[in-house]
């Protein structure tokens, strides 16, 4: 196999770091819901430190990103 | 229709080469849009605050939201010198919010999607820190470095993964930014070329999804900035405590 056909491949193998976040974020979204039915006055402060690890964790999605470009710009 | 793909505008166009010396200071489109968003956020704020008044109308009310907003959160995180970093802060705040929104003009230019330019807000915050704790702590400098409360036998390990976990600070600020306006305008251009390839029925689908993805854009362009600055005064903070 030759360099240039092992791009798309690495590229796409780096896309598979997202199933971690896909993880993080339900988890992050599932506590949420729980917590507001526990407690619904609770809300507000809640959604604003969900919004933040919700945004935290979508970034280490985006890593892979970055490694899939430092892969293109390998080929 | 422009279906050249979803990297093609994150292209830096030069308009005007300028070198001084080994300088370089061309004026590219990023230059430009820089420019905009700073006078944006200068113009917006003044006319905002032209005519205060005790009882803040609208635009006044807005400004002082924003201000107090981040004011606050100087003060919650830097905890005995918050007042003195609240205008850094309140700068670092209004300027990456401005770029992050000023990309989701339709033909506009995002200029944090550029490494350089979050590389270059996340080096000078890391370096700023650095300093600060220099001069706070002298050589003391370096007892961040040593964890305290753990067996001797240890301290081969931790201190190495210290200095690298505080070495990473400013790449993970950087990229971390980078990433995610990238990312973000790059899901839009996909959606979008997706929407406009698709026979007419179904093109309501993609097109429709790309309303929802420039909301979480907007949404997104405030938590990053947020996250930014909330980064830095933790940074500020480690710095300026005794340790």
């Amino acid at each position: 196999m030759d360099a240039a056909a092992m791009v798309p491949i690495g590229m796409g193998l780096a896309a598979a770091g997202m199933a971690g976040a896909a993880l993080g974020i339900g988890m992050i979204f599932s506590k949420m819901i729980e917590a507001v039915a526990r407690q619904p006055e609770a809300e507000p402060t809640l959604a604003k430190y969900a919004w933040i690890g919700f945004a935290l964790v979508e970034t280490i999605a985006l890593y892979a990103l970055v490694i899939a470009f430092i892969i293109m710009g390998q080929g | 229709m422009d279906m050249s793909g979803p990297i093609q505008h994150f292209k830096v166009i030069v308009y005007q080469d300028i070198h001084l010396g080994m300088l370089d200071i061309s004026i590219s489109n990023s230059v430009v849009f820089i420019w905009i968003a700073v006078a944006l956020v200068i113009i917006s704020l003044r006319l905002m605050t032209l005519r205060p008044e005790l009882i803040p109308r609208t635009g006044q009310l807005m400004a002082e939201i924003l201000y107090g907003f981040v004011a606050r959160q100087t003060r919650l995180n830097i905890h005995n010198e918050g007042e003195k970093f609240i205008p850094l802060m309140f700068t670092l705040f209004t300027f990456i919010l401005a770029c992050n929104l000023v990309g989701l003009i339709p033909g506009a230019f995002t200029p944090t999607s550029q490494l350089a330019v979050t590389g270059t807000l996340a080096v000078g915050i890391f370096l700023f820190a650095t300093g600060l704790r220099f001069y706070r702590h002298g050589l003391g400098f370096f007892r961040a470095f040593v964890p305290a409360g753990i067996p001797k036998i240890l301290l081969p390990l931790m201190i190495p993964i210290e200095l690298i976990s505080y070495l990473a600070r400013p790449v993970t600020l950087a990229l971390r930014l980078f990433a995610n306006m990238t990312a973000g305008h790059m899901a839009l251009g996909v959606l979008a070329v997706l929407g406009l390839a698709a026979p007419w029925f179904i093109q309501w689908l993609p097109l429709g999804f790309t309303i929802v993805q420039i909301a979480l854009e907007i949404i997104i362009a405030f938590i990053q900035a947020y996250i930014f600055v909330v980064l830095s005064c933790v940074y500020i903070d480690d710095a300026l405590v005794d340790h």
